[in-house]
């Protein structure tokens, strides 16, 4: 997944469901990429050199987002060194592998260079990372030399990609209001011409013999009250009175039990803008079970302890809310957040099913979750919901064996028609019920 | 109950019946406070209160209730939130064992099922074994040591036994730990420490199903006590004389899966053992049994001496004196077993050495020693000694005894001298109670140390020689409780001693020996197996040895047949009552009697004839075995023989806890020793038939046949062989005016249209051969799909919720209106076993009449049940013809109604079994069987994770996995090469049609149930094949 569009609000107020299977689109491509990039890595065979293929430098990318972000940047000194260059600043390529894997057990060793870098960051340690192997430093190392050899990214908004989808989307309610407009200025002339018109007719009566009471009809003035007290306009009132109502009504029916735009007050002032949006730590980061089970997982404390062992000021609160996290920690008292999200207990929602195994964005249902200070419930969470998307929704299902022979029936009976979730079963009671 | 010599009381004043009491006692309801009495409220203050309350109540419906997410602090490396784990362990009941998987979830464990490595289970579970996870989350646990029934600390219990060890141990007192059979090589080695350090003490091993006699008979004839290993799946021919080794008998999870191999038919294996059973009682071993003969209890010696004989004249061995009996099928078993010798075992239940020793010469005969039965593969389960435990009773009553440790055990209720016991118990100067319930005996000791639940502790278990298995802790012990064995450690002397490191290391010494790999992969290897195996099968060969002729005498001397007399035994459900305050257990329809909660004595059919019964009420009846009495109601039991009464045990528990307490009468007074051991049996019993009406809860009601041939279809072997049994397999036609003869399958008339299954297509194969209606899958399913407990009045009211059902029928050769021959058939009839559970039909009569459309269909071929959408309208169980849905008439969970009896959803402690995955209904809506559809959608997303195909075995429904013999088949009907296309041969309905549909099995044993409505079942059943000669009883 590149960094650079998985922030980008995607998601306009006027046309959600057409993003939404853009969405869907692009995150299907993406996890193709990721896993033929997986099997090339798999592959590639060991070497010092540090390679420019893009297959090493997407899959070194995907490392650095899930391991490194929360501390370093390629261009930026954050809480450890900027990266770029490192390559050639480090004793060796060797080193840098020992360091990244037992950091400490280097600098203990008495390394010079070592010892300096960790004086230099004020005796800051960095975490050791045994699970990575020599491959996955090289693959790291070959995004840092590429990524440092890139030019300034540009901000956000000016990303060509998702630019191009926004205005296509503005370009189907600009279509609209011309329309409007046009009615609107058809309306006016109808109204200028029916003027016309009664100014003529009033000018042909004159010219008539009239007698005095039939002038008086001819010359009443048209006065708002004449109108009000019309037959017609008293009906034409009621009626939008009550269907406004009745509308409102049923409406509210409608909305008994949904939690859309759920904010509460959390125990800690934790912002998803400064940690996803700022910082672009990957959701996978801190939420672990998102592919693995059910629950996303809310992250145990020791996961916040990773970096806020080190980080002890926040962007926006200072001190506050991140002594609340140490004291949790220290204190073995676990924090009490308010969920957000509340599925009825009869629905059966799995984060694997979705996000892992559907490649779904974590955005197509939280929305712009990196813009949010507080987080608020983004989507309906309705049955209807659900059902429309599964109704919409490609299987994602390239490089997925489980899924061949399915492929294989909806090719001989629809052709070339996608094979959507509701094909395969997706509306069934027992998907969710159960 | 109401037993009419007992007192019972709520408290001193009622015991001492003081005026108070009496004057309470006749005003059934308290009377109502008075304005002025309650605390100033009036009328007017409830309005008041009422409406504020109304209002702040749909005040606060408009916002919803605030709902905490709390994650750990520190997350355990491989604990994640709603992803379950696995761990191997061991069950251990007394001497009952299974090596097991435990499944938990967020550190609770919530199921237990078979681990297939294990030699000696092998991935075999029974009823109790499913049960026992609700035990854990059982009310009743000790939750701290005591004092003199008061709380106490740790610190202060082991202070005040060690004193009290150490001046019994100045004194030279004598010390007894008392205990059930141990299987732990570890906990032998702590009680050895204590015996090292306080000398005087000796260890005393009891069973309540005690099988002393046997262990004596080996001894004797072979000079080594034991008891060996039965292999049932080498034998031809297996006489039983009144053994109940699919049950209680033995290693009974070992044998019903040996027994089913030696069942099992196929079109490659045309050939299965033959079954004789001579017993009493209708046991579930002898339900299963191709030929079962009546005999009384008194004359089981005489029954083994005749064949003792019949066999003795054709291998040319004197024979004994015996009297002579007219057994049925007797010499045609003899007959038989000589010409099978070799692959022929006999087996008897009685616990007197001197039949065993006649068997063991029957054996000896035969052959059999080496072949089906293993001498040097000795079973640990029964090292109960009756001798050793009667004499301590006498020296208990005698004062020679100054300190017992009860070590987990409860002999107050469950040895027939318990009584004894519990008087003498005060006279102690130390006593000790172990158990993880206080219970009958823990309330009479001083001490309760109370030891953690199985699924806490760490241990290790030698079940059979050379095959070794460890329990590890499932959960953190729930309660201030502490190992045993770290309790006698500590009052040895050690300080802070940890159990976990005694077994670790006395691995180390006894099995790291020539391993390759270092000590902790070993370990964690074994720990991760849940078992290890050394070659340790010692001396092959054995000589017999027994008197014959002694054993014979003292047969003779022993037994006389006279007047009624009683089996004592144990049922299907809460077997020797361990376990009894288990409510799964005391809801499980025992496979025989289909009684639920409810105590029992079974009389046959003939000798209930002159009892009147009310309705459908029974009497109850009054036993009496010298000068003890029991009083049980009548239950009327096909196939018992005329002239006996059989008593299960288990039952008539007073301190076990709020499920079990005051359900029937303890049977083991009844009781007595005969030639050394228990006799499970007795002669010449007062059965006295009372006046007092009394409704036993029963799921099915003995039912004969009546022409339903097309529910359960059975032939006989020699059909099977010759293929003959096919045509006359029930193949019904419907009347139509389209084909020329009027007549069609039923198939090509249906009104519903066909299914494509492109994805999965799931089926069932259930094998009515080799399914012995142990009724584990029942409880499997209870635990595994959160199914309500409803008690004991509502399942009289026909209101059991039960998803998976086990039909029990009995049947006979006589026609449908020979009205005496079904009779007589009653009195011994065959017995088959079905387990009926949602058949998913691809026609579903229920998916047409719901209004709703609560009740639909997959494209997995699921019959689904969408609770919410659910009206309750019932039009679906209506038109079920199989009868297998569930109507939630009650609110089953948070129901102060239900508590008793469903604590596993009314109580905090008993919420920890639920399963997460699977909703808890509510009232008003109708449930049925999934197919464990939570497990198949687990199954599918593993493997899509994985990208890549579900494999065959890796979706199992609760049921299919608990089933010991393999006759429940799960898969995939659509991948050619599952276990379930291959075992039913399964063929597509219309080849012509493009996609994948419906479903045939094309193995001629295999048929659906009610195949003449073309419902079109995704499970089919196999055709019963019982290896008789003729289709008669």
């Amino acid at each position: 997944m590149s960094s650079n569009s998985r922030f980008v609000p995607l998601v306009l107020e006027t046309d959600t469901s057409f993003n939404m299977i853009k969405n869907y689109l692009h995150s299907a491509c993406k996890s193709f990429l990721f896993l033929s990039f997986l099997v090339l890595i798999s592959f590639s065979s060991y070497s010092q050199e540090i390679s420019t293929e893009p297959a090493a430098i997407t899959a070194g990318g995907q490392i650095f987002n899930a391991n490194c972000k929360a501390c370093h940047r390629v261009q930026q000194k954050l809480v450890g060194p900027a990266l770029a260059g490192v390559e050639q600043r480090a004793p060796s390529i060797d080193w840098i592998k020992r360091f990244i894997k037992n950091s400490s057990a280097v600098i203990a060793s008495g390394d010079e260079y070592a010892v300096n870098l960790y004086n230099e960051y004020n005796k800051t340690q960095m975490t050791a990372f045994t699970s990575l192997k020599d491959e996955d430093i090289m693959n790291v190392l070959a995004y840092i030399k590429s990524e440092a050899e890139k030019p300034a990214t540009p901000p956000p908004g000016q990303q060509t990609g998702t630019g191009g989808t926004a205005t296509n989307a503005g370009g189907g309610s600009e279509y609209l209001n011309v329309i409007l407009i046009g009615m609107v200025i058809i309306l006016i002339l109808l109204v200028i011409i029916l003027g016309f018109i009664i100014s003529s007719l009033k000018r042909f009566l004159d010219q008539r013999p009239l007698s005095e009471e039939e002038k008086e009809v001819v010359h009443s003035p048209i006065t708002f009250s004449s109108i009000t007290s019309s037959r017609g306009f008293l009906f034409i009132v009621v009626f939008i009175v009550g269907a406004l109502g009745f509308k409102t009504v049923i409406n509210g029916l409608y909305s008994v039990g949904i939690q859309k735009g759920y904010a509460p007050k959390q125990p800690i002032a934790f912002s998803h803008k400064v940690h996803a949006g700022q910082y672009e730590i990957d959701c996978k980061y801190c939420h672990i079970g998102v592919m693995k089970g059910k629950s996303a997982t809310i992250p145990s404390v020791n996961i916040c302890m990773n970096c806020h062992n080190q980080i002890k000021t926040g962007t926006n609160t200072g001190e506050g809310e991140i002594g609340k996290i140490v004291r949790a920690f220290n204190e073995n008292k676990p924090i009490e957040w308010v969920r957000i999200h509340n599925l009825p207990d009869l629905a059966y929602f799995n984060h694997a099913q979705h996000v892992n195994v559907g490649g779904v964005e974590c955005q197509t249902c939280h929305g712009p979750i990196e813009e949010m200070d507080v987080v608020r419930q983004h989507s309906l969470l309705t049955m209807g919901w659900c059902i429309d998307c599964h109704r919409k929704t490609d299987v994602n299902s390239k490089g997925n064996a489980y899924y061949d022979k399915m492929v294989e029936i909806h090719k001989e009976r629809e052709g070339k028609n996608p094979m959507k979730v509701e094909d395969i079963g997706g509306l069934e009671c027992s998907k969710c019920h159960y | 109950m109401k037993d009419s010599k007992k007192i019972y009381w709520k408290g001193i004043e009622q015991l001492a019946n003081s005026p108070e009491f009496v004057k309470h006692a006749h005003n059934e309801f308290a009377p109502a406070p008075t304005p002025e009495e309650a605390s100033g409220h009036n009328r007017r203050d409830f309005l008041k209160m009422m409406g504020f309350g109304m209002a702040a109540v749909s005040l606060a419906a408009c916002e919803a209730p605030i709902r905490k997410a709390i994650p750990y602090v520190n997350k355990p490396m491989d604990l994640d939130p709603s992803i379950a784990n696995y761990y191997a362990s061991s069950y251990v009941n007394g001497g009952d064992y299974a090596s097991i998987v435990v499944k938990t979830r967020e550190g609770r464990p919530i199921k237990v099922e078979g681990n297939a490595l294990s030699k000696v289970t092998r991935g075999g579970t029974s009823a109790q074994v499913e049960a026992s996870v609700l035990s854990l989350y059982d009310n009743s646990r000790s939750r701290y040591p005591k004092i003199d029934k008061k709380r106490a600390a740790w610190e202060d219990l082991d202070a005040q036994v060690i004193a009290k060890l150490n001046e019994i141990a100045g004194k030279g007192g004598q010390i007894r730990i008392v205990s059930n059979t141990i299987l732990s090589p570890s906990t032998k080695s702590v009680i050895q420490k204590f015996i090292a350090k306080y000398p005087t003490t000796q260890h005393v091993q009891y069973d309540a199903g005690s099988q002393y006699g046997m262990w004596k008979a080996n001894e004797e004839s072979f000079g080594t006590g034991m008891i060996p290993t039965y292999d049932f799946s080498k034998a031809k021919t297996i006489v039983s004389i009144a053994a109940d080794f699919l049950n209680s008998w033995g290693s009974s999870i070992e044998n019903t899966i040996t027994y089913g191999k030696s069942r099992e038919v196929s079109e490659s294996k045309k050939d299965m053992s033959r079954h004789y059973q001579f017993e009493s009682i209708m046991s579930i071993t002898g339900a299963n049994a191709d030929y079962r003969s009546q005999i009384k209890p008194s004359q089981e010696g005489a029954v083994a001496i005749q064949l003792y004989n019949l066999i003795a004249a054709k291998a040319g061995r004197a024979t004994v004196s015996g009297s002579e009996l007219n057994v049925h099928h007797l010499a045609k078993a003899a007959e038989e077993l000589w010409a099978n010798r070799g692959s022929a075992v006999v087996v008897a239940g009685s616990n007197d050495k001197a039949v065993q020793v006649i068997v063991n010469g029957i054996n000896d005969m035969l052959g059999s020693y080496g072949t089906t039965i293993l001498p040097n593969q000795p079973v640990n389960f029964r090292q109960g000694n009756d001798e050793a435990m009667a004499q301590f009773v006498t020296d208990l009553g005698g004062g020679k005894i100054a300190g017992v440790i009860f070590y987990n055990c409860n002999p107050v209720y469950d040895h027939p001298m318990g009584a004894q016991i519990g008087e003498a118990i005060k006279n102690l100067t130390l006593s000790v109670s172990t158990s993880y319930k206080e219970e009958e005996t823990g309330v009479l000791t001083s001490f309760i140390a109370p030891d953690h639940h199985y699924l806490e502790s760490w241990n290790d278990f030698e079940p059979k020689r050379g095959s070794y298995s460890l329990s590890q802790p499932a959960i953190t012990p729930i309660f201030r409780t502490r190992a045993a064995q770290e309790s006698l450690l500590t009052w040895s002397g050690e300080k802070n001693p940890d159990y976990f490191e005694v077994v670790k290391e006395n691995w180390r010494n006894w099995f790291f020996k020539g391993q390759t790999m270092d000590y902790q992969t070993f370990w964690d290897k074994c720990l991760y197996d849940g078992v290890f195996d050394t070659d340790a099968t010692g001396g092959g060969s054995v000589s017999f040895a027994g008197n014959v002729n002694a054993a014979a005498s003292a047969i003779a001397a022993n037994y006389k047949t006279a007047g009624v007399e009683l089996v004592i035994y144990q049922n299907g459900t809460v077997g020797d009552g361990s376990q009894a305050n288990n409510p799964l257990l005391q809801e499980l329809p025992d496979p025989i009697t289909k009684a639920v909660w409810d105590h029992y004595v079974t009389v046959s059919p003939k000798d209930a004839a002159g009892i009147s019964f009310e309705e459908s009420k029974t009497k109850l009846a009054t036993i009496t075995v010298g000068n003890k009495s029991i009083t049980v109601p009548v239950l009327v039991q096909p196939g018992q023989a005329q002239g006996t009464i059989g008593v299960p045990l288990g039952y008539g528990r007073t301190e076990a806890g709020k499920v079990a307490n005051g359900i029937g009468a303890n049977a083991y007074p009844l009781v007595a020793m005969v030639n050394g051991s228990l006799s499970f049996g007795a002669s010449d019993v007062k059965f006295e038939i009372t006046e007092n009406n009394y409704q036993i809860a029963q799921t099915q009601t003995h039912e004969t046949y009546m022409g339903r041939e097309t529910v359960v279809q059975e032939t006989t072997l020699a059909e099977f062989q010759d293929g003959s049994y096919v045509k006359d397999k029930y193949a019904p036609q419907i009347n139509t005016w389209k084909q020329e003869d009027h007549k069609a399958d039923p198939e090509v008339m249906t009104m519903w249209k066909n299914h494509d299954y492109n994805i999965h297509h799931w089926g069932m194969a259930i094998d009515l051969n080799t399914c012995t209606g142990c009724a584990a899958c029942v409880v499997a399913c209870n635990v595994e799909n959160n199914v309500s407990l409803v008690g004991r009045d509502e399942v009289i009211n026909r209101r059991e919720m039960h998803w998976l059902r086990i039909d029990r029928y009995y049947s006979s050769s006589a026609s449908v209106d020979d009205w005496k021959g079904l009779e007589e058939a009653a009195e011994n009839p065959e017995v088959v076993f079905q387990p009926m559970l949602c058949q998913h039909c691809n026609n579903a009569p229920c998916e047409t009449v719901c209004p709703v459309a609560a009740t639909t269909h997959s494209t997995e071929g699921l019959n689904q049940m969408a609770y919410n959408r659910c009206i309750g309208t019932r039009y679906c169980a209506n038109n079920c013809p199989y009868k297998v849905r569930r109507f939630n008439w009650f609110k089953y969970h948070d129901n102060k109604q239900f508590q008793d009896v469903n604590p596993a959803m009314n109580t905090d402690l008993g919420k920890m079994v639920l399963n997460p995955d699977v909703t808890v209904r509510s009232r008003g809506v109708m449930e049925k069987c999934s197919f464990c559809v939570q497990r198949i959608q687990l199954g599918k997303l593993n493997a899509k994770k994985e990208r890549r195909r579900v494999a065959d075995g890796e979706v199992v429904t609760a049921c299919a996995a608990a089933c010991s013999t393999g006759a429940i088949v799960f898969g995939d009907m659509n991948d050619p090469e599952s276990k379930v296309s291959k075992l039913l041969q399964i063929k597509p309905l219309y080849d012509e049609r493009k996609t994948v549909n419906d479903k045939e099995a094309m193995n001629p044993r295999a048929y659906s149930v009610l195949e003449e409505i073309n419902v079109r079942p995704n499970i089919f059943y196999l055709t019963k094949v019982r290896n008789k000669e003729e289709a008669k009883a």
